[in-house]
């Protein structure tokens, strides 16, 4: 007899699909949030796995602050043509004309207007019940703790000390009009998962991942790329070409680079298992305020 | 940690191949369970340097555990945690080794979180159950030792730490040890594994401890990273809810879901329930392709070679292992919500794919999570745990929950909230015959206590009206029945639900053995004023036209009946005008034919607090008092 027993990959792709299908089928209006980096990707060829042979019954939503990385636009634009994806992509218009950015008015006021009010927006804008995020526990302590189902009042809201109970595969869906439950299929996921899913199912990502001689300029102890013009000139001017890579992927100016040589995905693991940082340190907006994440939760942001 | 021989693509693809483990650990902040983890993460490399830079910085400004490390810090992820020192919820943690992967849940001990250990224990392989070698085991180590055996967790570490505390004393294991098989012996629990630690000092965590040579056993990490768990799975009962159907062409109709149980094959014949329709598996569909066979948990897409008209929440299984099919099933059932069980809701039950309405029929017993002492409970509360009997609207399928948690488990919803108020542990069905009888003597017992399964504002609701009773009195002939019909008639236009009593109507049945003495009258009166009690809380308006002569007995018929659903009227008008309404009688007294005649040889007693009615025709002051 065989030995049925599943590789942790293939059991945490199955809890995946199990989660992503039972969205679909009970909720009326799912979106599942991209933000084109690698998790969403995962995210993304998950539920195709989940419809296949069939088209995914929900769209794609990018909150783009408009501050992206060009190379993500770009990818984004060429993923959803290639797989037939349904995009909707929602900015916050008003802020972005009167021109907030990280660099005029600072990280916190930044992520607030642009990627926390465009996506509550977006989600009260479509009415959209649920909505899929490609957040991980590991990655940061208040997501620890956060349910897979998470449910949201109608202001968006996380309540941390009220959280339903959530046992085996049984997911509550139920909410009342107006209310949500952001869903996170990978919660169990660890980002060494992740890119073994990567390089398992050979699924696309942007190339910021890896490492390739870019130009870069050192703000505050990161390493911040020049991708555009809206950049300061004073500090252009200091930039110089390092090889570096992105291991996480957000707003340029508050993305930072690490210097690496990693131009695959197994050097990119190596790099990763002897690293001596972790990922969310290269996010400047953790370290606004102590547990900052998790007053960003409460506030909407995922 | 990377063997020098292997390069990193050899392995990675190694690395793909290792297996998933889940487990659960309960303890208190005593028990240094977070030491434990953090321990077990740090000591297996997983931590990153800068969480640790993190933590040092932290640990100089809120740690608890003066110039060492704090692992407790590193776990305890919520602003609120940290501010009271303690884990108030379920955190994941995950950790790898060059054999598995490990998912921990890591959850409170305190009694008033047993819901966050009953939430972190549900999908764990495995539980290891903190003591502290001091203390030995304590009620708060059979509560979670209880709980793990609910919970059907087949694999159990007793990890009694802090060893170096008690120099390290294999007496103080073999004692505890003991103490512990010995009340595991009542529950089911096939395997477990008592281990002396010390976290804090790392004794027998991953390596094995030079301070316990009397300890042959495995360390903590050996013994997770070779425990065999994959058999505890159902391989034998397919059971295939379907969670989706695909239909991305008329071409193609395919149910999609996860393998619940049991394998399935290209080509066998499988039967859905409940229709019964019986069909053979033309495919099995994946992203990657078609697959010839599927095992529990994959997720997959079945196509039959019939069309079969089949939707989300029923299930695919094979004719020859069938789940029982039924309305009503015993369950263990625990309490998760703050607000207490209302055994008149009508629950949302979530059942596999599944989702109908839910009632419990009857709470059989609590079981007291501390002494495993049966209670007998007419509710229950947060963290309550008990065995119940439950009726659902439409039928589920399910197995056994020791057999298959899959089709096992389920969770009740509040309908009104939302919230996930209960969990449940399928017990078996519930037998047929125990059925009728033991809903029917539920029933009956609350009757027997004056509880109607109707709430009297339910009543209220349906007749439009509050039941009360309008209590006439007067003397003979002053038009005490006049009035009380013209008042029904009036009520009865306004759509009202009355009846009316009067001394000639009851006497002449309910009351016709009693005679006109004032005892005889006071047993009419009393008679009259319950069956006015019991109209009344059935929500009908009652009138009554007494004589009723003096204060006492009308002051007893208003306690009968109730002081808010009774208002007096009194017909004002003395004896002579009576007298003219009715001669035949009163001369029947003058020709001393009859006695104990009210305002005559009997008292009559004016009350001093009631509606005066000096017009009998004008019904509206009455109207107007009915409340």
């Amino acid at each position: 007899m065989r030995n049925y027993r599943l590789s942790h990959l293939k059991e945490l792709e199955a809890e995946a699909i199990h989660i992503i299908r039972e969205v679909a089928a009970e909720f009326e209006n799912p979106v599942m949030l991209y933000s084109i980096g690698k998790d969403s990707s995962v995210m993304v060829r998950l539920a195709e796995k989940a419809f296949a042979p069939g088209k995914v019954p929900f769209p794609l939503m990018h909150i783009d602050s408009k501050w992206k990385f060009k190379e993500m636009i770009k990818f984004r634009d060429q993923y959803v043509k290639d797989h037939n994806w349904d995009l909707i992509v929602n900015s916050n218009q008003k802020a972005f004309e009167e021109g907030v950015g990280p660099f005029s008015h600072g990280s916190k006021i930044h992520t607030d207007l642009m990627k926390t009010q465009a996506l509550l927006e977006g989600l009260s804008k479509y009415k959209f019940d649920a909505a899929f995020g490609g957040a991980r526990r590991d990655e940061e302590k208040s997501r620890a703790k956060e349910r897979i189902f998470s449910f949201r009042d109608k202001y968006h809201q996380w309540d941390p000390k009220n959280q339903r109970p959530e046992l085996w595969d049984i997911y509550n869906t139920n909410v009342h009009k107006g209310e949500s439950i952001r869903v996170f299929p990978l919660s169990n996921w660890t980002e060494l998962d992740i890119w073994q899913y990567i390089r398992l199912e050979q699924i696309p990502i942007v190339p910021l991942y890896f490492a390739k001689e870019r130009p870069v300029v050192e703000v505050e102890g990161n390493l911040i790329m020049v991708d555009d013009e809206r950049m300061p000139k004073e500090l252009v001017e200091k930039a110089e070409m390092r090889m570096v890579r992105f291991r996480t992927l957000g707003c340029y100016p508050l993305t930072g680079a690490v210097e690496s040589e990693a131009d695959t995905i197994e050097k990119i693991v190596e790099e990763m298992m002897t690293a001596t940082q972790s990922e969310r340190t290269t996010r400047v907006i953790d370290f606004d305020q102590e547990a900052s994440m998790e007053q960003k939760k409460r506030e909407g942001y995922f | 940690m990377i063997d020098s021989k292997l390069n990193i693509d050899q392995f990675l693809d190694q690395d793909e191949k290792k297996d998933l483990l889940r487990l659960l650990t309960a303890g208190s902040v005593d028990d240094g369970k977070s030491t434990l983890i953090g321990r077990l993460l740090f000591d297996s490399k997983k931590l990153y340097e800068d969480q640790l830079t993190a933590l040092e910085r932290d640990s100089k400004r809120v740690g608890n555990a003066g110039e060492e490390i704090d692992y407790a810090l590193l776990l305890d992820g919520l602003k609120a945690e940290r501010e009271q020192g303690i884990t108030i919820d379920v955190a994941y943690r995950y950790f790898s080794t060059n054999k598995r992967k490990f998912i921990i849940a890591d959850t409170p001990g305190h009694e008033q979180y047993t819901r966050n250990m009953i939430t972190g224990g549900s999908t764990a392989n495995l539980a290891i159950i903190l003591v502290d070698a001091r203390t030995g085991v304590i009620t708060q180590t059979k509560r979670h030792t209880y709980l793990v055996s609910l919970l059907g967790i087949k694999h159990v570490v007793l990890a009694i730490n802090k060893m170096d505390i008690v120099d390290y004393k294999e007496e103080v294991y073999n004692q505890i040890s003991e103490d512990y098989k010995d009340f595991a012996s009542q529950l089911n629990i096939p395997d477990i594994q008592c281990m002396p630690l010390s976290a804090l000092k790392g004794d027998n965590v991953v390596d094995k401890s030079e301070n316990m040579p009397w300890y042959h056993g495995p360390s903590l990490l050996d013994y997770l990273e070779t425990v065999h768990v994959v058999s505890d799975r159902n391989f034998e009962d397919f059971r295939f809810p379907i969670q989706y159907v695909l239909r991305p062409n008329l071409d193609f109709r395919g149910f999609s879901g996860k393998v619940a149980s049991g394998i399935i094959r290209k080509g066998d014949e499988i039967m859905a329930i409940p229709s019964g329709k019986k069909s053979k598996v033309s495919g099995i569909h994946t992203y990657e392709g078609e697959l010839e066979e599927a095992f529990c948990p994959q997720g997959i897409t079945l196509t039959l070679e019939d069309e079969i008209d089949i939707s989300r929440g029923e299930m695919l299984v094979h004719s020859d292992s069938q789940p029982k099919s039924s309305r009503q099933f015993e369950a263990m059932l625990v309490w998760m919500d703050e607000q207490e069980m209302n055994l008149h809701t009508q629950f949302v039950i979530k059942h596999t794919t599944n989702k109908t309405k839910a009632r419990i029929d009857e709470i059989q017993y609590q079981v007291d999570v501390n002494t495993l002492d049966k209670l007998d409970k007419e509710t229950f509360s947060l963290n309550e745990i008990g065995r119940v009997t439950i009726s659902t609207n439409q039928p589920l399928f399910f197995d056994p929950y020791y057999k298959n948690k899959s089709t096992g488990a389920f969770v009740l919803i509040d309908p009104v909230t939302n919230n996930t108020c209960s969990v449940g542990m399928i017990i078996d069905k519930a037998k047929e015959e125990d059925l009728y009888s033991r809903i029917a003597d539920m029933d009956r017992e609350k009757m027997n206590r004056g509880e109607s399964l109707i709430s009297v504002s339910e009543r209220e609701e349906r007749y439009n009206q509050r039941g009360q009773t309008i209590w006439i009195t007067g003397l003979h002939g002053s038009g005490k029945r006049e009035l009380a019909y013209t008042i029904e008639k009036a009520l009865f236009d306004k759509g009202k639900t009355v009846v009316v009593f009067d001394g000639a109507t009851v006497r002449a049945g309910l009351s016709h053995e009693l005679d006109y003495s004032l005892a005889d009258r006071a047993e009419h009166l009393r008679r009259v004023a319950h069956m006015c009690k019991l109209l009344n809380d059935q929500g009908v308006i009652a009138i009554c036209a007494f004589i009723s002569p003096n204060d006492n007995i009308r002051q007893q018929v208003k306690e009968i009946i109730g002081e808010d659903r009774f208002t007096l009227a009194y017909i004002n008008k003395d004896v002579e005008e009576c007298k003219k309404a009715q001669p035949d009688l009163y001369g029947k007294y003058e020709n001393e034919i009859i006695k104990n005649l009210p305002g005559m040889d009997l008292l009559y007693e004016v009350p001093t607090e009631a509606i005066f009615i000096d017009d009998i025709t004008s019904t509206s002051i009455i109207l107007e008092s009915i409340k």
